[in-house]
């Protein structure tokens, strides 16, 4: 079985990543960022089955690299890869090497506990602990040892400001969570994951199940989050992907359909704007104009 | 791209501080001990039983009897009354509750649609599961036995009460699982909902409701309140399950677990090796169903 | 019922008939048989309850409810006070309620949280096997191994160690018996044990994976997941177990009609002998008449409350919980 898809991979000639020499600082719009993380041909594995193959790419501090493509096309799977969330996926694993800051993520030593501290993640589905507004923030503070209430104080309000949800929260910090709207508690999500003070912040489609006006706020705090946080971010929205991110990296699905298996695979990574402008691939160009790849 | 790591300091993704770790560990720690804690008195019961129960163990043992409690060696009978009341009165009290709780069962799930009937039906099933054994005796007691006196009769419709519900829950969830597009494909030839119900969701269910009602028998077999004021314990087999007093393996447990004799104690153990083992059988049986028969699971 | 909505999918089609509403006599009979099976569950609580009251009047008229919550039980001088009976009923089960739910909890989380599920199914299977073993075999270990072992090497010892110490001493200070309220509690949460596990996993697996990865990409680990995730999402659900686990306590009646020890007293001795209302329903019942076997019944239309009311609490919880959490 495995080694059957694996000779699929090995004879399906990719256009390998060329991608990432393209992707060279210097032509990103914006603020180039040093790289924060090396990814080198990796490849997640549910069981028998190759969810991706052969990703490799470099991203770096304070930009928003944007995951787009069609579904199956293993976005998720790859963003979880780096907070190894796949680990709480029973069969799952990971294969090639995933580097954060120099150190390998899935390195013999390295914890995903502690990963996680400094990777969160936002997830596409508000979910909101069954607590109030002010337990639901404070409690990553909490669990890593605050229990100073001053202190707690201010992390839950200097996080719900950023997450720009302060104002309309203030007033009922004790009320649970799940009362908000879908904006709202996405927004107590994102407050949630930035109040442990990550490096890095994982999105998978915050703003999928939201209004366009709370989409847009979503947005905008992404746009001001990238000041102090790294944000990768899935979505199917390619204006979003336009919006907001400064790199894109384009996925698309590998099928094989004698053994009738689908493997998602990374077509091409650059600049947002030399993915949409100037797209080196074919499936690419194919995507970003509307005629699916 | 070597560079990356030499660049700046490597970040420091062990494991978090200590206390943390160890509250994790504990915890999970904790939930294996208190697994643990659940098989020690099993483990304790069964080698018990088995160890005091299997030297009485005998042919003559399981179908002569009755023997005076202080009587010894116990091999040579005892429990023959026994064995033969707890069969009759079991499997009439299954006769009864298997068909009626499946029917029950396909009213809830197949006719009952949205209705509030059926939800209370399904509700006040789950609510009788919780009905004392001894209640059910009493029950059958006034209802029955005041009128028509003891016999292994109202033994079976004490274990039929106690069995009802637990048929119905079990063969409630064995039909829920049966997909509407079997159901569909028959209607869409002309079947009557009887028809559909008899020919294609019972037959596509049967592997889970057999099992369900398997274990069920296995509980009721080993039920004992229910049995005290219903068939009155005599010593002596009684074949005929409608009229007079009769006998059970478990009434007899209770009976002689009382007495200081070592015969009867033994014999005691020896009916206990035989109840667990008809218990046990009739799991396992279930279980063998389950896997063999079952098409549709959670 | 409705025959319309219920010919309609079931319509004769292309045979000679006409499209008629009618349905076949076979058809309407196996509806009919099917409903009065359904209502039969509905029939028998209500015949339980009327049958069972009936028969008890003569007590409840009698003692009144002074007379039957007094403690003075004495068949011989017609006396019938069911105090003592209600008091060990509730000692036994609040003693196996507090040793079982912990360990059933644990073992629900164990199940769902901790261990991959292909291991799952074995420990479920042993589990399950703690309630096909019956109750008077856990009688007959309880009398004949446990309760003469549990007086000599623990009860003694601690009887003897807080003997004297105010609270302590009048918990578990001496008279001390192998058949005691202490022993039934630990019998009666073995047996329960089974049922508080398997409803409290069912209640725990509702909860949504989305909440339990929120929890971990904070950087939780498992027990911080737990106590942030599963807990508040379980906590109303889990109450509900242990309500049904207490109906199960309460009524268990062999098991603690043969390790109790059989006394009417009511004291603060957990080590020392009692009784519960089961127990003296089965053990005095048969050679009971007239107004004591009144109260014998009379005991058991308590004891049917009691569970009933029981039962519905928990099972209302229960499903309001789960339903909630699926319906989420």
């Amino acid at each position: 079985m495995e080694q059957s898809e694996q000779n699929v991979a090995a004879k399906t000639e990719l256009p390998k990543p060329t991608a990432l020499e393209q992707a060279a600082p210097q032509d990103v719009s914006g603020t180039p960022g040093r790289p924060i993380f090396d990814v080198r041909n990796v490849s997640v594995w549910y069981s028998a089955f190759k969810a991706v193959t052969d990703v490799s790419m470099t991203i770096h501090e304070n930009e928003i690299t944007a995951f787009i493509g069609s579904s199956g096309s293993g976005k998720t799977t790859v963003l979880r890869a780096f907070n190894r969330m796949n680990d709480l996926v029973p069969g799952a694993r990971v294969e090639g090497e995933m580097h954060y800051r120099g150190t390998p993520l899935y390195g013999k030593d390295v914890s995903p506990i502690a990963v996680r501290r400094r990777i969160g993640m936002v997830f596409q589905k508000p979910n909101p602990f069954r607590k109030s507004i002010y337990d639901n923030v404070a409690y990553g503070p909490r669990i890593n040892g605050e229990r100073n209430r001053r202190k707690l104080d201010e992390i839950v309000e200097r996080s719900l400001r950023r997450a720009a949800l302060w104002d309309e929260v203030k007033n009922r910090l004790k009320s649970s969570g799940l009362a908000l709207s879908g904006g709202q508690a996405q927004r107590l999500c994102i407050a949630r994951t930035i109040a442990v003070e990550p490096d890095v912040v994982l999105m998978d489609e915050p703003a999928s199940a939201l209004d366009p006006i709370a989409t847009g706020a979503i947005e905008d705090l992404m746009r001001e989050l990238k000041k102090q946080y790294t944000i990768i971010i899935v979505t199917h929205n390619m204006q979003q992907a336009t919006r907001v991110s400064d790199r894109t990296a384009f996925f698309s699905v590998l099928t094989d359909s004698k053994n009738d298996t689908r493997t998602g695979v990374l077509i091409e990574y650059g600049s947002t704007r030399q993915i949409f402008e100037d797209p080196q691939d074919s499936r690419t160009q194919a995507y970003v104009t509307g005629r699916m790849g | 791209m070597m560079a990356v790591a030499t660049e700046q300091p490597a970040a420091d993704l062990r494991e978090p501080a200590g206390w943390r770790r160890t509250k994790n560990r504990v915890a999970t720690v904790l939930m294996w001990v208190a697994f643990v804690c659940t098989l020690v008195p099993l483990g304790f019961v069964l080698v018990t039983v088995i160890a005091k129960g299997a030297s009485a163990i005998s042919w003559q043992f399981l179908t002569k009897g009755p023997i005076p409690p202080n009587v010894l060696p116990v091999t040579i009978g005892g429990m023959g009354p026994a064995v033969v009341g707890t069969l009759e009165i079991t499997g009439f009290a299954a006769l009864i509750a298997i068909p009626l709780g499946v029917l029950g069962a396909v009213y809830i799930n197949e006719y009952g649609g949205n209705r509030a009937l059926a939800r209370l039906i399904g509700f006040m099933a789950d609510v009788m599961t919780g009905v004392p054994s001894i209640v059910m005796g009493l029950f059958i007691f006034t209802i029955w036995v005041l009128h028509f006196g003891y016999s292994g009769l109202a033994g079976s419709f004490a274990l039929g009460c106690l069995m009802l519900p637990v048929v119905i829950r079990s063969s409630y969830e064995m039909l829920r699982l049966v997909p509407d597009s079997l159901r569909e494909a028959s209607y869409a030839v002309g079947a009557t909902k009887a028809r559909v119900t008899v020919t294609v969701v019972l037959p596509a269910a049967i592997g889970g409701i057999v099992s369900g009602a398997l274990l069920a028998i296995a509980r009721a077999a080993g039920e004992t309140a229910p049995l005290l004021f219903t068939i009155l314990v005599v010593e002596s087999t009684n074949t005929n399950l409608f009229s007079g007093p009769n006998t059970a393996l478990a009434t007899q447990i209770f009976i002689n677990a009382q007495q200081p004799f070592t015969g009867a104690q033994q014999r005691a153990w020896g009916a206990a090796l035989t109840l667990i083992a008809i218990a046990f059988i009739l799991m396992l049986a279930a279980r063998i169903v389950t896997a063999r028969f079952t098409r549709y699971t959670r | 019922m409705s025959s319309v909505t219920q010919a309609d999918p079931a319509k004769q089609a292309g045979s000679a008939s006409p499209l008629t509403r009618r349905r076949p006599l076979g058809d309407r009979g196996f509806q009919i048989l099917a409903l009065a099976s359904g209502l039969l569950v509905l029939v028998i609580l209500v015949l339980i309850a009327v049958s069972t009251t009936q028969q008890s009047t003569d007590w409840f008229s009698k003692a009144g409810v002074k007379g039957i919550f007094s403690t003075d039980w004495d068949p011989a001088t017609n006396h019938f006070g069911a105090m003592a009976f209600v008091y060990g009923t509730v000692i036994t089960s609040v003693i196996a309620i507090i040793i079982a739910v912990p360990v059933s909890v644990a073992v629900a989380l164990l199940l769902t949280e901790v261990v991959p599920r292909r291991w799952a199914r074995p420990i479920v299977y042993l589990i399950d096997l703690l309630a096909v073993v019956p109750s008077v075999v856990w009688g007959l270990w309880g009398i004949l191994v446990f309760a003469p072992w549990i007086q000599s090497s623990v009860y003694s010892h601690i009887a003897s160690a807080v003997n004297g110490i105010p609270l302590l001493g009048s918990l578990f200070g001496p008279p001390v018996s192998g058949a005691s309220f202490f022993t039934a509690g630990i019998i009666l949460a073995v047996m329960i044990t089974p049922i508080v596990t398997s409803l409290s996993r069912e209640v725990i697996a509702t909860v949504p994976v989305i909440d339990k990865e929120g929890a971990y990409a904070l950087g939780a680990t498992r027990w911080e997941m737990i106590r942030g995730a599963v807990w508040p999402h379980s906590q109303n659900g889990v109450v509900g177990a242990v309500l049904l686990g207490l109906g199960r306590a309460m009524g268990e009646t062999i098991a603690a009609a043969l390790v109790i020890g059989s006394s009417a007293t009511v004291t603060s001795r957990l080590f020392a002998t009692g009784y519960s209302m089961p127990a003296v329903i089965a053990n005095q019942f048969p050679e009971a008449a007239g107004e004591w076997r009144a109260a014998l019944i009379g005991m058991g239309v308590l004891l049917f409350a009691l569970t009933i009311i029981v039962n519905l609490a928990a099972r209302g919880i229960v499903e309001r919980s789960t339903r909630r959490m699926r319906g989420a």
